[in-house]
């Protein structure tokens, strides 16, 4: 078979079951296309071939013994913010570009578990934070549907490699929109769980009261299929839930008859390019041919303070979070100098990227004594409106629809000086985040050739609704068939 | 809102972060813009709402207080940019 690369992980499994195919012959087919395609897209920091030729000997020995589960013997892509055992963890950054994590994050030690093979490990941008993977300190990844277009971020390298086939499926990581935007502007689906559905054991940390890791795949199916293995409760992460997990397959029914979808005005915002409005209006539509109860005059009315909001509270926790790189325990280390403070310093700025240090210095500022009170208290104030314009909307609605992002993939280099613009393109996700809630990222048709991308929010909890509706939809549409015309 | 460049490098000192003077500038003019989009939360009524700390229901969550292996000190100490006697290795604190 000479497409194996392209095949989703259901379609793998089904094939690995049947002893069709192998994991090693999978793995080989996915490792030559990731080296064909990957000069073009640039989506890995490390190929770790040798591990991945290993990995799959294992995982056929496991079948071959009988022992298959969904992900067993298929290749993934790890985002490079996630630790995995002696293989390189960079967070795309000179401050880690040597990094070997001692320990294997939670996510990694269930996907080992089910026998998972890695192929590599993803750009993005600096410690997760931006919005076009063009503030990796290494390189810029490019989006396989138009390869001067950014593949948006931070998980850039992660949307990019899954909608080029570089591997069956990867796994992002979500503060802000970091793994629903990238999926949107690529064409595939992304994931963002519930606050606490997911464990943050061994993801390194940006903002710990947002960041959520989450499944970017090729289909629904998949997702809900990467969501069985790595949700779940773990005592090493305090804020994960110890709810049973669900199967999320059983939610995959072709049936939304009188699902309610609210769709949200304030989602629609000024500066929006009006094909994509036109896209999602239309994928609206077909919704409700399908038979769900559509009210197109909701209203979230503190959305227009989330992005302010989230411009200090993500940084604020950043600059915590940020301060234990002190080139002491690990990681760069301005070595020349015997006064503490100067190697401290020197570290911090030699090590770090721009867009990290001007989080650091805006969530420094927020904290600092004369301004807690009126950015960072006031922003977490702000936050409690946001989450009960959710709370209220989900006694109404069953999931609400928007936009991913404003616009389609814009070019590299369009907004990499102007960081004010670059945060606007999060504008429609970050709100979701700031109330912990779970959205997911399906295509939902093409702009110029880019794929535009659809948002489906709900409750606390409720990734079985947005999986139903996802794969309705998804079902009913031809998007996530297509690819793009890579080599 | 507009910084100041003495404003930037007390920032800077704050979070122990170096910078160069054509930083401070650059940093002053970018987060002076930044924060420009802060003011917008000033016209927020905020009055006797409770700030929200975490989304989700959880309230102190506590384990018991049970001994279990650590890492080794070799693995822990395998990334340390100076290390000596199984320590890591910094400058001097107090001169």
């Amino acid at each position: 078979m000479s497409d194996l690369h392209k095949i989703t992980i259901h379609e793998a499994h089904k094939l690995l079951k049947e002893k069709k195919v192998s994991s090693v012959e999978l793995t080989e087919a996915v490792l030559e296309h990731l080296h064909k395609v990957e000069g073009k897209v640039r989506a890995c920091v490390t190929i770790t071939d040798e591990q991945a030729r290993q990995y799959a000997k294992a995982a056929d020995k496991a079948i071959a013994a009988g022992n298959i589960k969904h992900l067993t013997g298929v290749p993934a892509l790890i985002k490079d913010v996630i630790c995995t055992k002696g293989i390189r963890t960079t967070c795309s950054s000179k401050m880690l570009e040597n990094f070997v994590p001692p320990y294997d994050a939670n996510v990694i030690e269930k996907l080992k578990a089910d026998g998972y093979v890695i192929v590599g490990k993803t750009n993005m941008d600096e410690f997760a934070m931006g919005s076009s993977t063009e503030n990796s300190a290494f390189f810029v990844t490019h989006n396989p549907w138009n390869l001067d277009c950014v593949p948006g971020g931070s998980s850039g390298g992660s949307a990019a490699g899954t909608a080029s086939d570089e591997a069956i499926y990867s796994l992002g990581s979500d503060t802000g929109g970091s793994i629903r935007q990238p999926a949107g502007l690529c064409g595939v689906v992304g994931l963002k769980p519930t606050y606490g559905r997911v464990s943050r054991y061994g993801l390194v940390a940006f903002a710990s009261s947002l960041d959520q890791i989450g499944p970017i795949t090729k289909d629904v199916t998949d997702c809900a299929l990467v969501m069985n293995t790595i949700s779940g409760h773990d005592k090493r992460d305090s804020t994960t839930v110890p709810y049973e997990v669900p199967d999320y397959t059983k939610a995959l029914k072709a049936n939304i008859k009188n699902v309610r979808i609210g769709i949200p005005r304030e989602y629609f915002v000024e500066g929006m390019q009006p094909a994509v409005r036109q896209a999602i209006e239309a994928a609206i539509n077909k919704m409700e041919e399908l038979g769900a109860k559509v009210d197109r005059n909701v209203s979230l009315p503190n959305t227009e303070y989330g992005l302010a909001a989230y411009y200090i509270l993500a940084p604020s926790e950043a600059s915590a979070n940020l301060a234990r790189y002190d080139g002491v325990k690990y990681g760069f280390s301005y070595r020349d100098t015997t006064n503490m403070w100067e190697a401290m310093e020197k570290t911090k700025q030699y090590g770090f990227g721009d867009e990290v240090k001007r989080r650091i210095m805006l969530g420094t500022y927020a904290l600092s004594a004369g301004y807690y009170d009126a950015y960072y208290l006031k922003a977490q104030k702000v936050r409690t409106l946001i989450k009960r314009d959710f709370e209220k909307a989900f006694g109404q609605y069953d999931v609400l629809v928007t936009p991913v992002s404003p616009t389609v993939a814009f070019k590299i280099g369009e907004k990499v000086d102007d960081p004010v613009q670059m945060y606007l393109s999060d504008v429609c996700t970050l709100p979701i985040n700031i109330a912990g809630v779970p959205a997911i990222s399906i295509p939902a048709g093409f702009v110029d050739g880019l794929p535009v991308g659809m948002q489906i929010i709900g409750k606390h909890f409720s990734e079985e609704m947005l999986l139903r509706v996802a794969y309705a939809y998804e079902q009913a549409t031809p998007w996530h068939t297509k690819k793009p015309a890579l080599a | 809102m507009n910084l100041s460049a003495d404003e930037v490098r007390h920032i800077a000192l704050l979070a122990r972060l170096g910078i160069s003077d054509d930083e401070v500038e650059k940093f002053r003019t970018q987060l002076s813009n930044i924060m420009e989009n802060f003011e917008i939360l000033k016209q927020v009524d905020t009055t006797d709402l409770p700030p929200t700390a975490q989304s989700i229901n959880l309230e102190n969550v506590y384990r018991p207080d049970e001994p279990t292996p650590s890492l080794p000190p070799s693995d822990v100490l395998a990334n340390a940019p100076g290390q000596e006697d199984g320590s890591f290795k910094v400058n001097a604190v107090l001169e």
